[in-house]
């Protein structure tokens, strides 16, 4: 009786998934081995050229410029949310409070927040219109449509996803264990080193995951701030199913990409030989 | 021999409570000391003040004659082994009985390694984690992660009571052996009287963040100073302002030749396997309670009896 339920109330998920997730991915593994049609879509005959000219220079440039990107904005947020998780961990009776604000960026699109960034940093923005105030700045500081717009996008959007699993591991630390390293004459960076950052590694490896997974893939930051100047994967992909009209091509690059994802989690899952998250 | 560690007049207050109200102790070396108490007596913050986790708002810890206040834990040769033990779940046995020993050097240090760890029979359990150990293993890797650093005193935040009841009388004797071994001086925390009268060399009982009596467990036990000291050491029978432990209260049928004795009545008696438990009422009201030995006879409930003691077993304290 007990599985039957399990098995009807796990329906509607599996159904869905199978529907959003399993029917599109054969959909796009179909697509990435066909030829591309003149108007868009896809036409016989079936064909490797998509998968070759992921080789060439310009395409596997994006994709590494991509990776470094994502690698770089996961590097920022694992070093900015750490202190912040590490507060927010013992911070007593204020913690739930301080995780709510931590989750408020929520509360709007992400659309509506990365036009804010841009009214923040464009040439006629707040942060140049104080600097040219201040006198501090003869001319606006190009601060909008860049590589360090897009990493500041990234970061901003993607810190909460580093800050909670960090949160969560920081938070069982018994904390006893620190006075006990202090006890044995561990300094308080010593005892940072060798007791909180160990023991926070599953936070660690689960944040850099969320994090890193989402930006390699991140399509509306780069291309809003960056002003199309900064071309990665996900401006690429969306580029082939629209102004190129190139299906068969865009299928196979969202595939390499998915690839990656799971070469990643597959050595995460390895690693910890137990279920992700 | 002098004072060892010394405490004089020990504040701890916290906003709204306060924690110690003038402790003052003089811990001798070499000794195995217990501070006993109910619970919010002072005596977890007292081992909390000598190790450094916390500060005190008044007074002085002197350690051979030098100031300890105002260090920082990591500078204080004392180590504590924590109730929860706290061992580094992500390091193995090894590893944690190592951890201080990066701050030390010499092979004296690698030394005290292989001693510790065969004297408190660790030498299968090296590669294992904390996990992966019994509550009793889990107590003697936190005593080695200590013992290595060669403390001046050890502090053992009620050392038995996250054990097995069956086991804590064998690690009872274990660390009472281990102490004198070591000798190094013990100062442990703990609520429960019987620990504290069969391990500690001498006993502060500790009520309301002061002192109450200061004294070896016969002096604590026998000659208790206050009421508070008499009731916490063990149960009492009040008589006419006298007290009796009941293993010193003496029923019998005819008042006994040359002793004090009350005209009481038996209520009940229970037998206990290997004593009996005798409540009776002296005439007047007051009720005992008798430890008798069971082959002292038998009595039934309404049985007329004489209470009575010895007048050197009188238990006396100030009001």
């Amino acid at each position: 009786m007990k599985s039957r339920l399990r098995t009807l109330a796990l329906a509607p998920a599996a159904a869905l998934l199978a529907a959003s997730v399993g029917f599109p991915f054969v959909i796009l593994a179909a697509y990435a081995f066909l030829s591309r049609g003149a108007y868009g879509g896809v036409m016989p005959p079936w064909t490797l050229e998509n998968w070759q000219r992921l080789a060439d220079p310009l395409y596997a440039g994006i994709l590494a410029r991509s990776f470094v990107v994502a690698a770089v904005s996961t590097a920022l947020c694992l070093v900015a949310g750490f202190p912040l998780a590490l507060f927010l961990a013992r911070a007593g009776r204020r913690k739930n409070l301080l995780l709510a604000l931590v989750m408020l960026p929520f509360w709007t699109s992400l659309l509506v927040r990365t036009y804010a960034w841009m009214f923040l940093l464009r040439d006629t923005g707040l942060v140049n219109t104080i600097l040219l105030r201040a006198g501090l700045t003869s001319e606006p500081l190009p601060l909008l449509y860049n590589w360090g717009a897009v990493v500041l996008g990234l970061v901003y959007a993607h810190l909460p996803f580093m800050v909670l699993p960090l949160y969560a591991a920081l938070e069982r630390q018994e904390p006893h264990l620190l006075e006990a390293a202090a006890d044995l004459g561990a300094g308080e960076w010593q005892a940072f080193w060798r007791v909180t950052l160990p023991l926070a590694a599953p936070g660690i490896r689960a944040g850099v995951l969320l994090v890193f997974i989402p930006c390699l893939g991140a399509f509306l930051i780069p291309d809003l701030l960056g002003g199309g100047k900064t071309i990665l994967a996900g401006t690429l992909i969306q580029n082939q199913f629209t102004a190129s009209r190139d299906w068969p091509f865009g299928s196979a690059v969202s595939l390499a990409l998915m690839a990656a994802v799971l070469v990643l989690l597959w050595l995460e899952v390895r690693r910890r030989k137990e279920p992700l998250l | 021999m002098g004072a060892h560690l010394e405490l004089r007049n020990l504040v701890k207050e916290y906003p709204g409570h306060t924690a110690l109200a003038g402790l003052s102790l003089e811990i001798r070396e070499g000794e195995f000391f217990a501070l006993l108490g109910p619970s919010g007596c002072g005596k977890t913050t007292t081992l909390r003040l000598i190790a450094g986790f916390e500060q005190p708002t008044g007074g002085e810890i002197l350690l051979r004659g030098a100031r300890l206040d105002g260090l920082p834990p990591w500078q204080r040769n004392v180590s504590t082994v924590f109730q929860s033990y706290a061992l580094f779940p992500h390091l193995t046995v090894r590893e944690n009985i190592e951890f201080g020993l990066r701050y030390r050097n010499g092979p004296a240090a690698r030394r005290a390694v292989e001693e510790c760890v065969e004297m408190l029979g660790l030498g299968d359990k090296l590669g294992r984690f904390p996990r992966q150990l019994s509550g009793g293993e889990k107590q003697r890797v936190a005593l080695a992660r200590s013992l290595v650093l060669r403390p001046d005193v050890l502090l053992l935040d009620e050392p038995l009571s996250a054990l097995d009841p069956n086991l804590r009388k064998q690690v009872r004797v274990e660390l009472r052996a281990l102490q004198r071994r070591v000798g190094i001086t013990f100062v442990f925390v703990t609520h429960d009287k019987e620990e504290a009268l069969s391990l500690a060399d001498r006993i502060a009982l500790l009520r309301g963040g002061r002192c109450e009596q200061l004294g070896t467990p016969q002096e604590l036990y026998l000659r208790p100073r206050t009421r508070f000291a008499a009731s916490f050491l063990g149960p009492v029978n009040w008589i006419g302002g006298v007290g009796l432990r009941p293993e010193a209260t003496l029923v019998r049928p005819a008042p006994p030749a040359g002793l004090p004795a009350l005209p009481a009545r038996v209520r009940a008696a229970l037998f206990l396997g290997n004593c009996l438990h005798v409540e009776a009422e002296v005439e007047g009201g007051a009720r005992v309670l008798a430890e008798v030995s069971r082959f002292d006879g038998t009595y039934e409930p309404g049985q007329p009896v004489y209470v009575s003691w010895r007048p050197e077993d009188e238990i006396r304290v100030r009001e």
